[in-house]
């Protein structure tokens, strides 16, 4: 079948839903595409790249008759005029907010299918356009905070005088704010960052930056569709003075915070702004829902009276034409390959795959949105609860818990201490030293070790064979035969213990060569 | 008593000297030494008349030990292990009662009196459940037990039930006095029966956490014994043993990402299964192993992850020679091992160090994950749920959460397996679908053999 290709009519837009290397794995999947003339002129992809790569070039009238339509952004009403009837349409959509857009397309009886509706979960990855595109958001955040910001992110000591790194404060940790900290980190600032799910902290972490922790009683903003939901009064009280800290200290803000169908939750106050140092720059990633910063105005850079800069263009992702256009086309390659694994150029949408489902918003003319829940994040069912649910949990032992612990410990101790007589005290203390340094000299076996280590401690442990001989001295017939068991069972432990460690460690060699 | 002292301090450097491949020679011959001081101090300590006993014993006891050690292959260590454990466990039960028997001859003060009989009553059930624990595990490892965990109703209550009923035993014991026999026998045959269930109702793949158990507890054992004859050599000994194996079942757990006692309560799989059914099916790839051979003919990186399943098949002779004739063309192999793969901590390492394969090559899952990216070609031999990426992609799995090695970056994976069957944890593995990965089925030794020959 052929997929046409239309040039993006939205003003500003720069992106193409297919690029030369795109139309080479779909005509491997047994398509043909049709780019309409200068489609991919703006992201620096030119008609001649596409018909070398085995594109046909065509007008936008013949681009719009093809039954396969790729597109970027949701289309126009005449655009959907334009449409044929039956042809399926993929591309954003965002049918949430525009219910009439989505009864002109039933209208048409087409089959739709919302890039913006992949479903977040591992196997739908390689086509997540808004993860693809988020990530460059991210990116060109902190490339417009540079330039907008009058100095250098690394710090330096130059002939000139020393000069401090930029201070990044990162809010919002999906990907956008991932792949944010990872480029502030890399051009040299020093970058926190905050989040209110606590498991993505180490993901923080593995970027570089510092996640600011709220001492917060153990809440968590996860929730089970991927995203983060709307927390208590009290944390965001909690999280909003820590923000208030935090732009007193920092250059710049690079706020990503969206909660999905709602406005965009308020992080930066006026207040914040005011005490922000001069020349200082936020970037405000979710500026398109209404803007995490109260002073952001949609589309372009404010400035305020104390000299902070506020960007809050709404296209970050269409500023790098020529990646994000890459990344989308190859989004749609991989919805194609997951829609015709015949590859013979035919769309099979098979509606009981989860993916093909949650994005299906009109089907066959008929309205299929809001499509059934699906869970993507950990929320097993319960009777499979207990191995998955230790995982998160395990980050969170608190401080008090730890007190506690030792704090009966220590009364325990005390107890036996009042009750014992002396000689067992004296006994207790050797045993209690020992665990002490036993637990100390384990933790730096190696892992490679511990079947020697095993076999070793297995061997000592045979030193009861102490407590039989002494025993041997009895007067009891029995006593001594049990002594004489005891000896010799212990005694094959001793030997066979040592002997097979002996052998194993001979085995051990490193590379000669 | 300095012998004791000095013996102690062997030990401890023993296990320190351990801690690295360049020193665990050492580490051996000094608790060879430790020992030797300590039994040469206790035999010098008793009246000669009881020498004859200690020397046949010992003679006959390093006689039957010597020649296992001497005799048992590789692949059998768990086995091994076990059984030796099952030995301290005895040994413990052992002198518990003996040391009950004879406490009549000495003249304690009260205190001191009911402290001995709480010592011996610990003791004994610590040694009895360490030595029939012991005997089940050794019998699931050796194929003589069903490795299937074994499911009685009410299994929980039970062992509850067991504990519960040693501890008023207990009380009824040293209230008494130590008068009666009967409780200390009844809990002998309670604690036996408990170690028994407790070992029967765990899987076959868990083995790894039950034998660092054991191991801790045959310490514990040796520690109470310690008490009840007042040996500090024993104590500090034990205590050592105790926490060194608590230590390697924690590291285990960490490695399934479970709780200690979700192991111990067993049974884990049974109630995963119905997540197996997940829409993670699909079509998958198998290759002969002279495509295997081609493939890593044109690698410049490949990396072995080694299973239960090489070590069952006697693998590791061929692997390690297909290593060697890799790294002579000059491709760069090494080893991912996980925590948990085989049935004893480190036990893959030991396989390898036995067919030669140098330690330095033989990397841990946290050293050698991220190199997975930029690897050519992954082996998978005999290995499922430490390489399953639903462990770390899909969070409804019952392995969610569980660090894996992940393999599934490479370019090229090859799964070597006997059939498609799901793995211990009974989970269906999304590796086998992956685009990049393929099945190579057959015995892992034969295919291993073909593999070579085709190289």
């Amino acid at each position: 079948m052929l997929i046409g290709i239309p040039k993006e009519c939205a003003a500003g837009e720069t992106r193409v839903a297919a690029t030369p290397t795109s139309v080479a794995q779909l005509q491997k999947l047994g398509f043909e595409v049709m780019v309409e003339r200068g489609a991919g002129e703006a992201a620096s992809f030119h008609d001649a790249a596409y018909a070398e790569a085995g594109a046909r070039v065509g007008s936008a009238e013949e681009v719009w008759q093809q039954p396969i339509v790729f597109k970027v952004n949701a289309p126009t009403d005449a655009e959907i005029a334009r449409l044929q009837q039956g042809a399926t349409l993929v591309s954003y959509i965002q049918p949430a907010q525009n219910p009439q857009r989505l009864e002109a397309l039933a209208a048409r009886g087409t089959n739709v299918l919302a890039m913006d509706m992949v479903p977040r979960i591992s196997r739908a990855q390689s086509l997540d356009a808004l993860s693809s595109m988020a990530n460059i958001s991210g990116y060109r955040a902190v490339v417009e905070a540079a330039h907008e910001f009058g100095r250098f992110f690394t710090g330096q000591i130059t002939a000139a005088g020393k000069v401090p790194p930029a201070k990044v404060l990162v809010i919002g940790a999906g990907v956008a704010g991932l792949a944010a900290i990872g480029t502030a980190v890399s051009l040299g600032a020093v970058v926190r960052a905050f989040d209110t799910r606590l498991e993505v902290a180490e993901q923080i972490q593995s970027m570089g930056g510092e996640f600011l922790k709220l001492d917060f009683g153990g809440e968590d903003g996860a929730s089970s569709d991927g995203y983060a939901k709307v927390m208590s009064e009290e944390f965001i009280a909690a999280e909003m003075k820590l923000f208030a800290e935090q732009a007193k200290e920092v250059d710049i803000i690079i706020t990503t915070a969206a909660i999905p169908g709602k406005p965009a939750p308020r992080l930066i106050t006026a207040d914040m702004v005011a005490a922000m140092k001069p020349g200082s720059v936020i970037v405000d990633l979710a500026a398109a829902t209404g803007g995490n910063c109260e002073l952001t105005r949609a589309g372009e850079i404010h400035r305020t009276e104390n000299g902070v800069s506020i960007i809050g263009y709404t296209d970050l992702a269409a500023r790098l034409p020529a990646q994000s256009s890459q990344l989308y086309a190859t989004n749609l390659v991989n919805f194609a390959k997951l829609v015709c694994k015949q590859k013979d150029g035919q769309l099979a949408l098979d509606q009981s795959d989860t993916v093909v489902r949650n994005m299906s918003v009109v089907t066959a003319g008929e309205i299929t949105f809001p499509p059934p829940a699906i869970s993507v994040s950990a929320a097993p069912a319960a009777q499979k609860a207990a191995p998955a649910a230790a995982a998160p949990k395990k980050a969170g032992v608190s401080k008090r818990t730890v007190l506690i612990g030792l704090g009966t410990l220590a009364v325990l101790f005390l107890l036996i201490g009042a009750f014992s007589p002396p000689a067992f005290l004296q006994h207790f203390m050797v045993f209690t030293l020992s665990c002490v340094v036993g637990y100390y000299v384990i933790w730096n076996v190696t892992h490679a070790l511990h079947t020697p280590l095993m076999a070793v401690t297995n061997a000592i442990s045979g030193i009861i064979v102490v407590g039989a001989i002494l025993q041997t001295g009895s007067d009891s017939g029995w006593v001594i035969f049990f002594a004489f068991l005891a000896t010799l069972v212990a005694t094959i432990n001793i030997v066979g213990g040592f002997t097979v460690t002996h052998r194993m460690l001979n085995m051990f060699r490193k590379d000669r060569g | 008593m300095a012998a004791y002292i000095v013996a102690a301090l062997f030990f401890i450097i023993s296990l320190v000297g351990l801690s690295k491949q360049e020193t665990a020679r050492y580490g051996n011959l000094f608790g060879m030494i430790g020992m030797g001081l300590a039994l040469v101090a206790s035999i010098g300590s008793v009246q000669p008349n009881g020498w004859v006993y200690i020397f046949v014993a010992m003679a006959i006891g390093s006689g039957i030990g010597a020649f296992f050690a001497r005799k048992v292959e590789m692949t059998q260590m768990p086995e091994l292990v076990a059984i030796l454990h099952s030995f301290v466990g005895l040994a413990a039960v052992l002198v518990g009662l003996n040391s009950y028997a004879d406490s009549g001859q000495h003249v304690l003060d009260p205190a001191m009196h009911t402290v001995h009989l709480v010592e011996v009553f610990l003791g004994v059930f610590i040694g009895a459940v360490t030595f029939t624990g012991s005997v089940v595990a050794f019998g699931k490892l050796r194929g003589l037990l069903s490795s299937k965990p074994l499911m009685l109703p009410h299994r929980h209550k039970l062992n509850l039930a067991a504990l519960v009923v040693s501890f008023v035993l207990m009380l009824v014991f040293v209230l008494g006095g130590g008068e009666s026999q009967f409780a200390l026998g009844l809990m002998t045959c309670i604690a036996l029966a408990f170690g028994w269930h407790l070992v029967a109702s765990i899987g076959g793949a868990d083995m790894p956490v039950v034998i660092s158990m054991l191991n801790s507890y045959s310490g514990w054992a040796a520690a109470a014994a310690g008490f009840m004859l007042d040996n500090d050599l024993l104590i500090v000994t034990g205590a050592l043993v105790g926490s060194s194996g608590a230590i390697l079942s924690y590291i285990m757990c960490k490695g399934m990402n479970r709780s200690f006692i979700a192991v111990i309560a067993g049974g884990f799989g049974t109630d995963g299964t119905s997540a197996a059914k997940e829409e993670e099916t699909g079509e998958y790839r198998e290759m002969t192993p002279e495509d295997v051979a081609e493939l890593l003919k044109n690698s410049s990186s490949v990396i072995i992850t080694p299973g239960y399943g090489m070590a069952v098949a006697h693998a590791q002779h061929p692997v390690a020679e297909i290593t060697a004739e890799l790294r002579k063309r000059g491709i760069n192999v090494r080893f991912g091992i996980h925590p948990v793969a085989g049935r004893l901590p480190g036990h893959m390492n030991v396989l390898l160090a036995e067919a030669r394969v140098p330690y330095d090559i033989v990397l841990e899952m946290d050293e050698i994950n991220e190199d997975f990216a930029d690897t050519d070609t992954v082996l998978v031999i005999g290995a499922n749920d430490t390489v399953n990426p639903a462990a770390a992609e899909d969070p409804s799995s019952p392995i969610a959460g569980m660090p894996v090695l992940e393999v599934w970056k490479a370019q090229n994976v090859v799964v070597f397996k006997r059939s498609m069957n799901a793995g211990y944890a009974g989970v269906a593995n999304p590796l086998f679908f992956r685009e990049n990965a393929s099945m190579c089925f057959g015995d892992a030794r034969a295919t291993m053999e073909n593999i070579l020959k085709a190289l």
